[in-house]
């Protein structure tokens, strides 16, 4: 026998183990035929970790990677902050929410009213908020009114979210004391003139389940409001405006203002500054 | 430790430089007498021991003094220089008053060595320092940077180079490192909570009022209308190209603003080798060199067939390495605007210091459109109802592809994900938004062919398809619906050769990077096309990598968009003996 049989032998051996080897898991083979690629030949899987990771808590982990995905966050906006033009009678007008929380579930804390030669009147509101749907969050809480009648607490459930177009969208109810129940809906969009020169349309409407005249409210609806507002981002956060408000009332809730000697429908110039951080 | 090399030469326009700190230029290649080709200084760093020191210091890149976070007192961090086939160890040490880490970008190394905290190592505390130490197994571009918090955006990002034993495949007569980045004056927690805020803050390239008119004037009031309708139902925005723009950043090129114009010079009829990195926290860059073809040669430090073209997108944590040869006594402007038109890095070729040429301008900011997201179809045929808007199918269309039909997981549906896609196809010879008929020759995933042929030719056993999902007003930003801290790790069974299926349910372009193992990128036809390790995936495209898990170690995955990984775009992946789940 030749000394080329010894080497026969052994590259037999090779590629009985080989094809074991591969044979281990069949979809896995290499195809036959050429020798290993330039690339497989090149590539050097790295060694294992001489110093694997040992379990950990998420709250280790998170430290360690400083990337929480979950952090809270908050913002506070003054959405309306306003003069308004009213009979000789000066009027500040806000309109202001502050939310605190994560991605999901939120703190959230919204006021309305105004300011009349000294006396306020207006609404608090204290509401959780989750996130619910792709577009929609649903909130509940409670509502404060407060005014120069007697203040009225109520419990509150809505819907705020974005509709299609871009409208946000705000709907609640509410249950009060003594069987009192309302409701608040409004809208508004945002139309870019320029970058920075923005118009803002919004309505409101308010609701009222039954008569309330230590407030001046009347049953069914009771109000309406509809703005038209142009403001300027001097910087995103920081943006005066001016712009027209419509604001009607109607039923009783108008009768009871035409007692006080309110107008029922006021077509008033507010100048204000839009304001978050 | 030693330090080799630090060139530190005689400048040119040093006053323009005076106020930026660390900023400076990397020159590279075989001869030493390049030194005059420098307008300023910053070491590179080459050898086998390497001392690298975390610190702060003042910089100044817009005129205002800012902090930044750098490496022996530089930003960008210093050039290193490695050979293939070296063991290199890196002490490094961390003067900051938090904790730090830097990773390899690029690099198969152990997972000990990948600088990922909470998964490969504890990070660098204040104070201490840690020993990064491993064989060098390749060649190419690559780049390292902090994976802890914002300390990439604050500056702590370098170029590495490594050389290939044998010489180089296409050797150059010179060669820079042309290093990209985004810089800002903002303290980037507060940039990520302003987005968390209002995520539009920083796009201020909206459609107005004019656009309504101009459209009009071009197409009429129906098609305007229509195609108006079709986004405010989705509730979706087509300029939302980036979520950080050029209204905070200043785009960089070599640690330089536009307005100091970084320069290389070169002879004429050399070849020039650049090494294009994008070390960007959240930028995608359109580069070209008006004048110029341009060679690309290698793809994420992988050599790939020449390819000639005239202008290059890259992605966030890419890099690609290209041959020019300018003939002319001219000088050229290196232009590498952002995604969303909204700035641009720019720098110089000149055959001599102090020339410089024209910068072209901006291109007018493209608009995601229907078609170009394979919406077209669906808009002939007629039947697009309200629901069939919200599932847009918005394949990434391209040459009468008409893509495959996408399931979705149940947690996409949850409030996390603002949009689903029906249908997405592979596209990759799309060269992304923007890019298609622009008069150019731009470069596409379908253009780059890595030679040598993929490091396994088994067929994939098996397939994870995982759906790149976010919410643009909520800015949230999950795979599968799921953040980080939602889900589960990955498994990937040792030795196990996988395939990995992206499909872009958004509508941003996201830089997906798997750490420790290479994503082998496929053509349609399930051949392998080009090695990478970071994959650029368009809106509404579906791209397949096979991967070779051949790493054991716990290792992450994540979108390369800083804030987007912040967010939660991100997983962990598990490489095991015998522990493979089949998703």
């Amino acid at each position: 026998m030749s000394t080329g049989s010894p080497v026969f032998c052994a590259l037999i051996l090779v590629l009985r183990a080989a094809t074991a080897a591969a044979a281990e898991d069949p979809s896995q083979k290499p195809p036959p035929g050429s020798g290993p690629t330039e690339s497989e030949r090149g590539h050097v899987a790295p060694d294992p970790p001489q110093h694997p990771m040992h379990e950990m808590s998420n709250e280790r982990m998170i430290e360690l990677m400083q990337m929480e995905d979950d952090a809270p966050f908050s913002r506070l906006l003054f959405d309306e902050l306003e003069w308004r033009e009213k009979n000789d009678r000066d009027a500040v007008h806000w309109d202001a929410e502050a939310w605190y929380g994560t991605d999901y579930n939120k703190a959230w804390l919204r006021s309305e009213g105004n300011r009349i030669e000294g006396e306020y009147q207006g609404l608090a509101e204290l509401f959780w908020d989750r996130i619910v749907g792709r577009w929609w969050h649903a909130q509940a809480g409670v509502r404060h009114d407060f005014g120069e009648g007697p203040s009225r607490d109520w419990i509150g459930l809505g819907v705020q979210g974005l509709a299609p177009h871009w409208f946000e969208v705000e709907a609640n109810v509410y249950f009060g004391e003594q069987g009192r129940a309302a409701a608040r809906f409004s809208a508004e969009v945002e139309l870019f003139i320029t970058q920075r020169l923005i118009l803002q349309p919004k309505i409101e409407f308010d609701l009222y389940g039954k008569d309330d005249p230590q407030n001046a409210i009347g049953s069914g609806l009771a109000d309406s409001e509809i703005g038209l507002r142009l403001r300027y981002e001097i910087r995103r956060e920081i943006a005066p405006y001016v712009g027209l408000v419509w604001t009607r009332s109607y039923g009783d809730t108008a009768d009871f203002a035409r007692v006080a000697g309110d107008d029922a429908d006021e077509l008033r110039l507010v100048a204000g500054l839009r304001l978050w951080f | 430790m030693t330090r080799f090399d630090q060139l530190r030469v005689p400048r040119m326009n040093r006053r323009h430089f005076l106020h930026c700190a660390g900023a400076g230029l990397f020159v590279l290649g075989a001869s030493r007498n390049l030194a005059w080709a420098q307008s300023a200084a910053q070491s590179v760093l080459s050898g086998t021991q390497f001392n690298l020191e975390i610190g702060e210091m003042p910089v100044n890149f817009t005129g205002r003094h800012r902090t930044g976070v750098v490496v022996n007192g530089q930003v960008p961090a210093p050039l290193l220089r490695w050979r293939e086939g070296d063991t290199v160890t890196l002490r490094v040490s961390n003067r900051l008053r938090t904790r730090s880490s830097i990773h390899w970008h690029g690099m198969i190394v152990p997972a000990d060595m990948d600088g990922v905290p909470g998964l490969s190592f504890d990070g660098i505390p204040a104070g201490g320092a840690y020993v990064y130490r491993f064989k060098v197994n390749q060649y190419g571009t690559y780049w390292y940077h902090s994976h802890s918090r914002f300390q990439e955006q604050t500056g702590l990002y370098g170029p590495i180079v490594i050389e290939r034993r044998g010489g180089e495949r296409h050797p150059a007569d010179r060669e820079y490192v042309i290093l990209l980045s985004d810089w800002t004056d903002v303290d980037p927690e507060r940039i990520f909570a302003t987005l968390k805020k209002r995520s539009d803050y920083f796009n201020f390239g909206k459609r107005t009022l004019g656009d309504l008119v101009e459209d009009v004037r071009k197409t009429g009031w129906d098609a305007t209308l229509a195609e108006r309708r079709m986004w405010a139902q989705m509730r979706m925005n087509p300029t939302d190209l980036a979520d950080v723009s050029g209204y905070t950043y200043t785009y960089l090129m070599n640690g330089i603003a536009p307005a100091n114009n970084w320069t290389g010079v070169f002879r004429r009829g050399e070849k020039v080798r650049l090494r294009f990195i994008n070390g960007s926290s959240m930028s995608i860059f359109d580069v070209r060199i008006p004048g110029l073809q341009l060679t690309v040669v290698a793809a994420d430090g992988q050599d790939v067939e020449p390819i000639s073209i005239e202008e290059f997108r890259i992605a966030t944590a890419e890099t690609y390495d290209v041959i020019v040869e300018p003939k002319d006594d001219r000088a050229y402007t290196i232009f590498a605007q952002s995604i969303d038109r909204s700035g641009y890095a720019r720098g110089t070729l000149t055959p001599h210091p102090g020339m410089a040429a024209e910068v072209p301008p901006l291109d007018p900011r493209p608009l995601l459109t229907m078609s170009d997201m394979g919406m077209a179809h669906d808009m002939e045929s007629g039947g697009m109802d309200h629901a069939a808007m919200d599932h847009a199918a918005m394949g990434h269309a391209s040459g009468g592809e008409t893509g495959t039909a996408i399931h979705h997981a149940s947690a996409e549906s949850g409030p996390s994900v603002d949009m689903l896609i029906d249908r997405a196809s592979t596209g990759l010879d799309h060269p992304g938004v923007g890019l298609k008929g622009n008069g150019r020759r731009a470069l596409s995933y379908a253009d780059l062919h890595t030679l040598g042929g993929p490091i396994d030719r088994r067929e994939p056993g098996r397939e994870i398809e995982l759906h790149l999902t976010g919410h643009m007003e909520r800015f949230m930003w999950s795979f599968n619906g799921k953040k980080f801290s939602e889900a589960e790790p990955l498994r990937f069974n040792f030795g196990e050769r996988l395939r990995i299926t992206l499909v872009n349910d958004s509508m941003m372009t996201h830089p997906i990077h798997l750490h420790g193992m290479w994503s082998e990128v496929e053509s349609p036809q399930g051949e392998f096309q080009v090695r990478k390790h970071t994959v650029m995936v368009s809106p509404g495209q579906r791209i397949s990598y096979a991967v070779t898990a051949d790493a054991l170690g716990r290792w992450a995955y994540h979108c390369h968009l800083l804030y987007h990984m912040e967010a939660g775009m991100f997983r962990e992946v598990e490489v095991s003996r015998g522990a493979g789940d089949h998703e």
